[in-house]
C-alpha cells in the first residue's frame, strides 16, 4: 500500500486523519487557542488586580479564574503545543514515516476538546467552577468543592489518557521507526528530549489519574483518604500531587531544551558544543524529577530530615540544568552568531529562563521557602520559567519550522515586532511579581493591602502589551500561511537535520522509503 | 507481508473520532449520575455500549490488517513497545494507591496516634491510638458514637479465601504460559485446553473475590467507609479485581479468535499481549496479597 | 538589515542587565525587599535570602557576560567564519564541579537555620492556632484565654464605597497579643480546609491542616504590631482573613492577660443572668455586624449569604433558628457558630435577628437557654 495520495477533502481530512502533519497540526491550533482562552482568564485576574479594592469580579469566581488559567495554560496550551510540534517533528527527524501508531495518534488528539469543553463547561453549571488553584489541595476540592469538581475529575481523566497514549506512541516512534543508520547518539536533540519527556509522562499521569480517582471515591462514596477522622491525611494528596506534579513541570521545560538545542546551532553556524553531555544532562534532570516533589511543600511540616532531603535533591537539578545553559553559550561562544526571530526568541529563552531558574533555586532554599511560599516570588519564578521558557521556545519552533510546514517564510519584520511586543511586555508583566512577593503579597488573593499597588498596576499594563502581542502573532502566522516569499528545501542556510532533506512545504507522505543516513 | 521500510500508513479511518465521543459520553454520563441527574445513567449506558462497539471494530480492524499481511514487522514491533509501555503506566496507577497506603500505615496514623515528629496531633484526637488494621478511627475516638467515620468491625484474614485466590492466581501464570508455549509449537488442541484452564483460574478468582466483598459488606462490616483500611483495601482490590476482569476477557477474546482461525505459531500478538497483562495483573496481586492483607 | 539587530540587541543588553540589578536597587528604594523582621530566625533567613541573591546576582552576571560578548563580538557582521570546536571535557568538568562548591556553600548555613526553626523545645508560652473560613481562633494554652479574631476593614472600604484605611485588609478586631523575649510555641490546626499562618516579620508561616497539629516557634525582640495573612488558599475569602500579632513588654503583657481573665469572669458571670430585650437587643447588633453582616449585609438584606430581613427561618420557630446557628448549614457558607459564639452573643444575635430589619417577632432567648439547647445535644 505504498501508494502516495494526498490529504482527503473537506472537513473529514482532519476528523479522520490518520497523518501525522495534520495531526500535529491540530494540535498545534488547538493549543494556541487554549492559549488565548487561558490567556483572557489571565487578563480577567490582572484587571481585577489592576487596583485595590473589588472591582470587577466576585472573590469566588477570581478562585475559578486563577484555577482555570493554571489548567488550561498547561494542560491545554503548553501540553499540546509540544506534542504537536513531537507530531510534525520527530517523523521527520528521524526519517519515519509516520507516527508508530497512526490511529491512535488521531485519537489521543480528538480527545482533547472533549476533555476541555467539559472542564470550561463548568464555569457555567451552578456552584461555578474549580475554584481551588490548579493544585487542587484536599479537602477544599473535595469535602468543600463544588459540585461541578466531578466534571472537572472525569476531564482530567480522559485527558491523561490522552497523554499516556500520545508519550506511547512517540515512544514506540523513536526506538522503532528510525531510518538505518540513525543511531540514537545521533538523534537530534529535539527527538532525545521528547523521548526523555514521554518516559516521564507514561510515569507520572498515571499518578494523577490515581489521585483524582481517591478524590473522587472521598466526595461520593464515603471513602476517608484525604480526611483525618477517617484515619486518613489532607497532606497525602499533596504528596501525591507533587510526585506528578515536580515532573510535570519539567514536562513542560525538556522539549524546549531541545528545541533550543536545535536553534541555537543552526544561527551560531557552529555545531552544538557538547551533544552527549546534553543527553546525559536532560537525563539526570529527569531522573531528579522524582526525588524533589516536596519542595512544593516545605510549610506542611514534614519531618526535618525529608525537608533537608527535598532541600539538596532540589537544588542538585540547577547542576544538570546549568551544563545545558553553559553549552548553549559557549555554542555561541566564537561562532558568526545572526539574529532572525528564532535566534531571538532562543537566546531570550536562554537568558530569561536562567533567570526563572535562578529565583527557583532561591525557592529551594527551604528556611528561605518558609518566606517565599505562596506569594508572588513564586509567581514570578514560574512565569520566568513557563512564558519566556516553555512558551518562547514554542514561538522559536513555529518561526524556525514554520517554513518547512507551509513552504513560505516568515515577514522578519513582523517576527521582530512579535518578539520585541512580547520580551517588553512579558517583562513588565513578571518581573515586578519577584518585589510584591518579597514585599509578602500573598497569591490568590482577589485583592490586596495598599503598599503593593504601584507593582500590580505595572505587571497589568504589562500582561496586556503582552496579551495584545499574541494576537498580533496570530496575525502574522495566519498571513505566512497564506503567502509569502517562497522558501527552499534548507530553509536556513545552516541547518541540519532530515527535515530539510524534503522540500518545503513538507510533502503530504515524507520518507515512505526511508532514506540513508 | 511487507517488507522493512515500505511503511503502511493506515487510510483515513472514522474510529478515533467515534472513540473520542463515546469516552466523553461515558464519563459525562458517569459525571452527571453522580451529581444525581436522572438521564446520568443513560448517557453513560449509551456511552459505555457505543465505545465498547467501537473499541470492538478497532480492534476486529487491526485483526483483519494482520491477517491480510498489511502489517510490516516493524509495526508489530510497535504493538509491542506499546503494550509494553501501557502496562508500564497500569503499574505507576497501582503505585498511586501502594503509596497511600505505605503513607498512611507509616506516617498518618503513628501521628494521629501521637507518636514521631507531629506527636502532638493526637492532642485533637483524644484517645486515638493507630493500630493496623485500623479498627477505631480518630473520629470514633473523639466523638464515639456521633463519629461520621466508622471503622470496620472485622477484617479478613490472609490465610482464607487470600490465600486460596492467590493460588488461583499464580497457577493461571503458569497455565497461560504453557499455553503460549503450545501456541509457539502450533499445538492448537493444547493451547485451547490452557487457555482454557487460565479462563476458568481467572474466573474462579473473581468468583471467590466476590464472595470476600460479600461476606466483607454483610458480615464483617468491611465497607469502602469504614475509615482508612477501608478506604485503601476495597480500592487497591477494586482496581486489581477490575483489571482481573478485563485481563479475562482479554483472553476469552483471543480464545474466540484461535477458535476463528486467527494466529500463527510465530504470528499472534493478540495473545502475547493478553498474557504480559494477564502476568502483570498477578504481579499486582502478590503485592496486594503481602502488603493488604498478610503485613498487618 | 544588521542594524536593526544591532539595536535590537543592545536593548537586549540593557534589559537583561536591568533584570539583574534591578531587583536590588529597586527592592531598596521601594522598600520591596523581604522584611528582616524583628527575630532572630527572621534575620537569619533575611541573611539566607540576601546572600543566594547576590550568589544568583553574581551568576548571572558571569554566564550573560559571556553571552553578549559573543552575541556583539561574534555576530556574523564582524566574524564571518565560526570557529568549528566542540567537545571539552575539562570545561564540562569545571561547569560541573564549580556549581556544585556553590551549592554547598549555600546548603550549609540553610541547614543550620531549618534545624534550629525545628527546635520548639522548652517554649515558654504555648499558643494553640486554628484556621477557620474565614477567621483565626487562639487559644492560650492553660490560660483560659481563647477568642476569634476577624477582618475589622469594612465592606464599603472594599467595595470603593469608603475611602481606604490605611491597614486596609491587614487590620482585625482582635489581635494576637504576646510578650516580647520569650520563646513562644504555636500549635496550628484547622477546622474546616488548609490555612497558613504566616507573620513575615516572624518569618513563621505554617500550613494550618485539619485534624493534624503543626507546631512552630518565634522569639520577638521589640514591642510592636506585625501583620500577616492566610498563606494558604482557603476558599472564597481566602485574601480576606488577616493576622496580626502585638507584641507588649512583659509587663503590659500581664496586664493585658490579667484583663482578658477577668472578661472571661465576667462573661461566665453574666452567662448567669437574665437580660432584658433591649440588653439583648443592643449586644445582639454588634454580634451581628461583627460575625453576621459580611455575608447577610449590614442591613440583613442579603449577599453571599440568604436575606434576613423577612426570612422564613427567622420569622419562624425560635428553636429551628437556633439549632441552624448552632449547627450552621453543611455544604454551604453558612458555619455552625456553635463553637465560635458564646451562648450568650447567640442568644442576644438570635434575639436581635428577630427583630431587627422589620422580622418584628419580638421574641428572645437568654444565654441559659442556649447552654440547655446546646448540652441536650
Ligand atoms: C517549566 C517549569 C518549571 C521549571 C523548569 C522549574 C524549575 C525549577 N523550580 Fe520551579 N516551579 C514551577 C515550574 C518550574 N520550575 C511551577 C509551575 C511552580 C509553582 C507550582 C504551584 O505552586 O502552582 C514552581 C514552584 C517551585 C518551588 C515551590 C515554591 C513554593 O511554592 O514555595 C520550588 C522550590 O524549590 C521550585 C524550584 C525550582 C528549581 C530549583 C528549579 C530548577 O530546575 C532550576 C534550575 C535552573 C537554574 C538554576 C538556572 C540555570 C543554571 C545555571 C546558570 C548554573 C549555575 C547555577 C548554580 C551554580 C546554582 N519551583
Ligand atoms: C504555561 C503556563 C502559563 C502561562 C503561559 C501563563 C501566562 C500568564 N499568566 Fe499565569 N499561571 C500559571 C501558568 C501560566 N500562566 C499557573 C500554573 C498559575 C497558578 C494557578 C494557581 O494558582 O492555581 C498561574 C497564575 C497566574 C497568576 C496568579 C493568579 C493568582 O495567584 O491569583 C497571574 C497573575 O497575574 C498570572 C498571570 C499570567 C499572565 C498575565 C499571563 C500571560 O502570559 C498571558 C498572555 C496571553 C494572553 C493575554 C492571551 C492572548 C490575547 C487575547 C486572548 C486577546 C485579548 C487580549 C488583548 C487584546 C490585550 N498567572
Ligand atoms: Cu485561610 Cu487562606
Ligand atoms: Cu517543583
Amino acid at each position: 500500500m505504498g501508494e502516495h495520495h494526498g490529504p482527503a477533502k473537506g472537513i473529514t481530512r482532519w476528523l479522520y486523519t490518520t497523518n501525522h502533519k495534520d495531526i500535529g497540526s491540530m494540535y498545534l491550533w488547538f493549543s494556541f487557542a487554549m492559549f488565548l482562552l487561558g490567556g483572557m482568564f489571565a487578563l480577567v485576574i490582572r484587571a481585577e488586580l489592576f487596583q485595590p479594592g473589588l472591582q470587577l469580579v466576585d472573590p469566588g469566581f477570581f478562585n475559578q479564574m486563577t484555577t482555570m488559567h493554571g489548567l488550561v495554560m498547561v494542560f491545554g496550551a503548553v501540553m499540546p503545543a509540544f506534542v504537536g510540534l513531537a507530531n510534525w517533528l520527530i517523523p521527520m527527524m528521524v526519517g519515519a514515516p509516520d507516527m508508530a501508531l497512526p490511529r491512535m495518534n488521531n485519537w489521543s488528539f480528538w480527545i482533547l476538546p472533549f476533555a476541555f469543553a467539559m472542564m470550561v463547561a463548568t464555569l457555567f453549571m451552578d456552584g461555578g467552577g474549580p475554584n481551588f488553584g490548579w493544585t487542587f489541595y484536599a479537602p477544599l476540592s473535595t469535602t468543600y468543592a463544588p459540585p461541578s469538581v466531578t466534571f472537572f475529575i472525569f476531564a482530567v481523566h480522559i485527558m491523561g489518557a490522552s497523554s499516556i497514549m500520545g508519550a506511547i506512541n512517540i515512544i514506540a516512534t523513536i526506538l522503532n521507526m528510525r531510518a538505518p543508520g540513525m543511531t540514537l547518539m545521533k538523534m537530534p536533540l529535539f527527538v532525545w528530549t521528547w523521548l526523555i519527556t514521554a518516559y516521564l509522562l507514561i510515569a507520572v499521569m498515571p499518578v494523577l489519574a490515581g489521585v483524582v480517582t481517591m478524590m473522587l471515591f472521598d466526595i461520593h462514596f464515603g471513602t476517608a483518604f484525604f480526611d483525618a477522622r477517617g484515619g486518613g491525611d489532607p497532606v497525602l494528596f499533596q504528596h501525591i500531587f507533587w510526585f506528578f506534579g515536580h515532573p510535570e513541570v519539567y514536562i513542560m521545560i525538556l522539549p524546549a531544551f531541545g528545541i533550543v538545542s536545535a536553534i541555537i546551532p543552526t544561527f551560531a553556524r557552529k555545531p552544538l558544543f557538547g551533544y552527549a553531555s546534553m543527553v546525559y544532562a536532560t537525563a539526570s534532570i529527569a531522573i531528579l524529577s522524582f526525588i524533589v516533589w516536596a519542595h512544593h511543600m516545605f510549610t506542611v511540616g514534614i519531618p526535618v530530615a525529608g525537608e533537608l532531603f527535598f532541600m539538596y535533591a532540589t537544588m542538585l537539578i540547577a547542576v544538570p540544568t546549568g551544563v545545558k545553559v553553559f553549552n548553549w553559550i559557549t555554542t555561541m561562544f566564537r561562532g558568526s552568531i545572526t539574529f532572525e526571530t528564532p535566534m531571538l526568541f532562543s537566546i531570550a529563552f536562554v537568558i530569561l529562563f536562567t533567570i526563572g531558574g535562578l529565583s527557583g533555586l532561591m525557592l529551594a532554599i527551604a528556611p528561605a521557602d518558609f518566606q517565599y511560599h505562596d506569594t508572588y516570588f513564586v509567581v514570578a519564578h514560574f512565569h520566568y520559567v513557563l512564558v519566556p521558557g516553555a512558551i518562547f521556545s514554542i514561538f522559536a519552533a513555529v518561526y524556525y519550522w514554520l517554513p518547512k510546514w507551509c513552504g513560505h517564510y516568515v515577514d522578519e519584520a513582523l517576527g521582530k515586532t512579535h518578539f520585541w511586543l512580547s520580551f517588553i511586555g512579558l517583562n513588565i508583566t513578571f518581573f515586578p511579581m519577584h518585589f510584591v512577593g518579597l514585599a509578602g503579597m500573598p497569591r490568590r488573593i482577589p485583592d490586596y493591602a495598599l503598599q503593593f499597588a504601584d507593582f500590580n498596576q505595572i505587571s497589568t499594563i504589562g500582561a496586556f502589551i503582552f496579551g495584545f502581542s499574541q494576537v498580533f502573532f496570530l496575525f502574522v502566522v495566519v498571513k505566512t500561511i497564506r503567502n509569502g516569499k517562497k522558501a527552499t528545501a534548507k530553509v536556513w542556510d545552516s541547518a541540519e537535520g532530515l527535515e530539510w532533506t524534503v522540500d518545503s512545504p513538507a510533502p503530504y507522505h515524507t520518507f515512505t522509503t526511508p532514506p540513508k543516513v | 507481508m511487507s517488507a522493512e521500510g515500505t511503511y503502511y500508513v493506515p487510510e483515513q479511518s472514522k474510529l478515533p473520532i467515534l472513540a473520542s465521543l463515546a469516552l466523553f459520553l461515558t464519563v459525562f454520563g458517569a459525571g452527571l449520575w453522580l451529581n444525581g441527574s436522572s438521564n446520568g445513567p443513560w448517557v453513560f449506558a449509551f456511552g459505555g455500549l457505543f465505545f465498547s462497539g467501537v473499541l470492538y471494530t478497532w480492534f476486529a480492524t487491526a485483526a483483519r490488517e494482520n491477517l491480510a499481511g498489511m502489517n510490516s514487522a516493524q509495526l508489530k514491533r510497535s504493538y509491542v513497545w506499546g503494550m509494553g509501555w501501557f502496562i508500564f503506566s497500569e503499574v505507576m496507577f497501582f503505585a498511586a494507591f501502594f503509596g497511600a497506603l505505605f503513607y498512611v500505615r507509616a506516617f498518618a496514623l503513628p501521628w494521629l496516634g501521637g507518636e514521631g515528629d507531629k506527636a502532638v496531633t493526637n492532642e485533637l484526637w483524644n484517645g486515638f491510638q493507630a493500630t493496623w488494621p485500623l479498627m477505631v478511627t480518630p473520629d470514633q475516638a473523639a466523638n464515639g458514637d456521633s463519629a461520621i467515620f466508622k471503622g470496620p468491625g472485622e477484617v479478613i484474614p490472609w490465610n482464607g479465601l487470600p490465600l486460596l485466590n492467590t493460588i488461583l492466581l499464580m497457577l493461571s501464570s503458569v497455565t497461560v504460559h504453557f499455553a503460549h508455549h503450545a501456541l509457539k509449537h502450533d499445538q492448537r488442541k493444547k493451547f485451547h485446553n490452557w487457555l482454557i484452564a487460565t479462563l476458568i483460574l481467572g474466573v474462579a478468582f473473581l468468583f471467590f473475590q466476590a464472595e470476600e466483598y460479600w461476606v466483607a459488606y454483610t458480615q464483617l462490616g468491611l465497607t469502602l467507609e469504614s475509615g482508612i483500611y477501608g478506604s485503601t483495601f476495597f480500592l487497591l482490590t477494586g482496581f486489581h479485581g477490575l483489571h482481573v476482569t478485563l485481563g479475562t476477557f482479554m483472553l476469552f477474546v483471543q480464545l474466540v479468535r484461535s477458535y476463528r482461525g486467527h494466529f500463527k505459531a510465530d504470528d499472534h500478538f493478540g495473545f502475547e499481549a493478553s498474557s504480559w497483562y494477564w502476568h502483570f495483573v498477578d504481579v499486582v496481586w502478590v503485592g496486594l496479597f503481602i502488603f493488604v492483607y498478610v503485613l498487618v | 538589515m544588521f542594524k536593526k539587530d544591532k539595536k535590537g540587541l543592545y536593548s537586549l543588553v540593557v534589559a537583561a542587565f536591568a533584570s539583574c540589578s534591578a531587583m536590588a536597587e529597586e527592592g531598596a528604594r521601594w522598600g520591596l525587599n523581604m522584611t528582616e523582621g524583628v527575630s532572630d530566625t527572621s534575620r537569619e533567613i533575611y541573611g539566607l535570602h540576601m546572600d543566594i541573591f547576590w550568589w544568583c546576582v553574581g551568576i548571572g552576571v558571569v554566564v550573560f557576560g559571556v553571552m553578549f560578548y559573543s552575541m556583539i563580538a561574534h555576530r556574523r557582521s564582524v566574524r564571518k567564519e565560526a570557529s568549528q570546536f566542540h567537545e571539552s571535557t575539562t570545561l564540562e568538568i569545571a561547569w560541573t564541579v564549580i556549581p556544585v562548591i556553590i551549592l554547598v556553600i549555600m546548603a550549609l548555613p540553610a541547614t543550620k537555620t531549618l534545624v534550629d526553626i525545628y527546635d520548639t523545645s522548652d517554649s515558654e508560652i504555648d499558643i494553640q492556632i486554628t484556621g477557620y473560613q474565614w477567621k483565626w481562633r487562639y487559644d492560650y494554652v492553660g490560660q483560659d484565654v481563647s477568642f476569634f479574631s476577624n477582618l475589622r476593614t469594612s465592606q464599603n472600604e472594599i467595595q470603593g464605597v469608603a475611602q481606604k484605611g490605611e491597614h486596609y485588609l491587614l487590620e482585625v478586631d482582635e489581635p494576637l497579643v504576646v510578650p516580647t523575649g520569650k520563646k513562644i510555641r504555636f500549635i496550628i490546626t484547622a477546622n474546616d480546609v488548609i490555612h497558613a499562618w504566616w507573620v513575615p516579620a516572624l518569618a513563621v508561616k505554617k500550613d494550618a491542616i485539619p485534624g493534624y497539629n503543626n507546631e512552630a516557634w518565634t522569639v520577638i525582640d521589640e514591642p510592636g504590631i506585625y501583620r500577616g495573612q492566610c498563606a494558604e488558599l482557603c476558599g472564597r475569602d481566602h485574601g480576606f482573613m488577616p493576622i496580626v500579632v502585638q507584641a507588649l513588654d512583659q509587663a503590659d503583657y500581664d496586664a493585658w492577660l490579667a484583663e482578658k481573665r477577668q472578661e472571661a469572669e465576667t462573661l461566665r458571670e453574666l452567662m448567669a443572668q437574665n437580660f432584658s430585650f433591649e440588653e439583648l437587643m443592643e449586644r445582639g447588633e454588634a454580634v451581628y455586624q461583627r460575625n453576621c453582616a459580611a455575608c447577610h449585609g449590614p442591613n440583613g438584606e442579603g449577599g453571599v449569604g440568604k436575606a434576613i430581613a423577612a426570612s422564613p427561618i427567622v420569622r419562624g420557630d425560635i428553636n429551628a433558628q437556633l439549632d441552624l446557628l448552632v449547627n450552621g448549614v453543611p455544604g454551604t457558607a453558612m458555619q455552625a457558630f456553635g463553637n465560635q459564639l458564646n451562648d450568650l452573643d447567640m442568644a442576644a444575635v438570635l434575639t436581635y435577628t428577630r427583630s431587627a430589619f422589620g422580622n418584628n417577632m419580638g421574641d428572645s432567648m437568654q444565654a441559659v437557654d442556649v447552654y440547655q439547647y446546646k448540652a441536650a445535644q
